[in-house]
């Protein structure tokens, strides 16, 4: 029961720290401002090299998921 | 006087051709016939040993070595409403050799079990309107090997804010998969597969679905800093253990792992990347993880872009992972008759690890060895060493087409 209460309480921190991150601290930036945003090495996706290590961490560890790999299902991974 | 009107008229068909040199918005020309965008070759070769093996009860050699090729391709097109349809092909084969596969059947110094081969294609397609910022795709996805089939399948779509520095994004996935029963050959009931060669009908095999929803937020916080929030909540129902999987329990006895038929998981992650400079770049990730098995985890990742030069940078990278034990591990000979659910297997005891490594990129404008088609080259080396001895190296090429 107690522990139910501390995962809802994580989640609800997690949304709540999002929330203020996004809603206080943003400027909206022009396209003609994303020299730097639009560098490859600041895409939000893994990297394409990354593919095989995000498939060997799926199956040698038992979590997985939210990083763009397999979540569970597709292979006989965790 | 004839003079003067010519100049006149002259000057005026001047100034009607400066006007329709104008573009207008929206009134671009766009390509209505299919594009080839790019593709990626990946290549890696992965091996890792240990003292901890699942398939002989949680000790023994874990050796294995893992050689995996895939290559995707993106090819375009746009319909008479200017919407982007694109289709995305990818194709990946791995071929394994594993010491502890081969103890399937440990009567014998090799067998058929000790490699295997994976084939996984897969086919998306997407609709981007660039206008309004939305984006609707499906796909579909294909995985067999010796012991795994799967059958994929995934809808998704993405709308981004009015000034496009926001992004939602959510997609639906199922698999649904077939497990095919190969136990340790002592274990095998009368009527299951003798396991030799051309014995493979003789397998029976069982479901394991999974059942998935990602949503995920990504912003623009200023001109150098941009994060994503990912949530997603998977289910799975069926064998969700591995048949040949052997479990030792305290009074000698030996069984094959059995563990429960649903499993929830729940991981939330957040990604930030940071230009610091022009030579700089920090890419960062952060994992939480929990799920009804009992597993807590956390995961951070830290990356550095350097930039040598504009074509030319190197990225070390650092991983750290931790996770609690399933309910229903423990170690070789721990297990009771009592147990109603047991494994053996380390990947899901408690342990932490550490990943570490450095890539290079080079992206020259004139293309990768001067061939104009080969748009980048990326290469990474990574060590990855976990609490419980396992220890593994792994080395990727990637090259990207254009």
């Amino acid at each position: 029961m107690i522990q139910r209460k501390l995962l809802s309480l994580k989640y609800f921190l997690f949304a709540l720290i999002a929330g203020i991150i996004l809603n206080t601290s943003c400027t909206s930036v022009k396209p003609y401002q994303k020299n730097k945003l639009n560098d490859a090495e600041m895409s939000l996706s893994s990297r394409k090299v990354e593919k095989t290590e995000l498939n060997f961490q799926t199956y040698r560890e038992g979590a997985s998921g939210a990083n763009g790999g397999k979540t569970g299902g597709g292979c006989g991974c965790n | 006087m004839r003079k003067l009107t010519l100049a006149a008229i002259g000057m005026y068909l001047g100034i009607l051709s400066a006007f329709s040199q104008n573009n207008t918005s929206g009134s671009f020309y766009k390509p209505r016939k299919l594009q080839f965008e790019e593709a990626n070759f990946v290549s890696s070769y992965y091996h890792q040993d240990g003292n901890n093996s699942a398939v002989t009860g949680g000790m023994g050699s874990e050796k294995l070595t893992d050689l995996s090729n895939s290559i995707d391709l993106t090819i375009s097109v746009y319909d008479k409403r200017y919407r982007k349809h694109s289709f995305i092909f990818d194709l990946g084969i791995d071929h394994y050799t594993s010491a502890s596969s081969d103890m399937i059947d440990p009567h014998t110094i090799s067998s058929a079990s000790h490699a295997d081969t994976r084939i996984y294609p897969s086919l998306n397609w997407t609709r981007e309107n660039e206008k309004k910022g939305t984006t609707f795709g499906a796909g579909v996805s294909y995985s067999n090997e010796f012991d795994y089939q799967s059958i994929g399948a995934n809808i998704n779509f993405a709308q981004k804010t009015k000034d496009k520095n926001g992004e939602f994004s959510a997609k639906l996935q199922a698999y649904l998969d077939k497990v095919r029963l190969v136990y340790p050959t002592e274990l095998r009931p009368a009527n299951n597969g003798g396991g030799g060669e051309g014995d493979e009908n003789h397998y029976a095999s069982t479901p394991r679905n999974s059942f998935s929803g990602d949503v995920a937020w990504s912003q623009i916080i200023n001109q150098r800093l941009q994060l994503m929030i990912d949530g997603e909540l998977i289910y799975q129902s069926g064998y969700l253990g591995l048949p040949f999987h052997r479990v030792y329990f305290n009074d000698a006895t030996v069984h094959v792992e059995n563990l429960p038929s649903t499993r929830l998981k729940i991981p939330l992650g957040l990604r930030a990347n940071y230009f610091l400079s022009d030579k700089f770049i920090i890419r960062t990730w952060y994992r939480n993880y929990h799920d009804d098995w009992g597993i807590n985890s956390n995961a951070v990742q830290l990356e550095t872009s350097v930039k040598i030069n504009p074509f030319f940078s190197i990225t070390p990278f650092y991983r750290y992972y931790q996770q609690s034990a399933v309910k229903y591990f423990a170690p070789y000979q721990e297990h009771t008759v009592a147990d109603e659910f047991y494994t053996s297997n380390y990947d899901l005891s408690k342990f932490n690890s550490n990943f570490f490594g450095a890539g290079f990129r080079i992206a020259p404008p004139k293309g990768v060895f001067n061939i104009q088609q080969i748009n980048a080259l990326e290469v990474r080396v990574g060590h990855y060493k976990r609490s419980d001895g396992l220890n593994s190296n792994i080395v990727s090429l990637s090259l990207k087409f254009k």
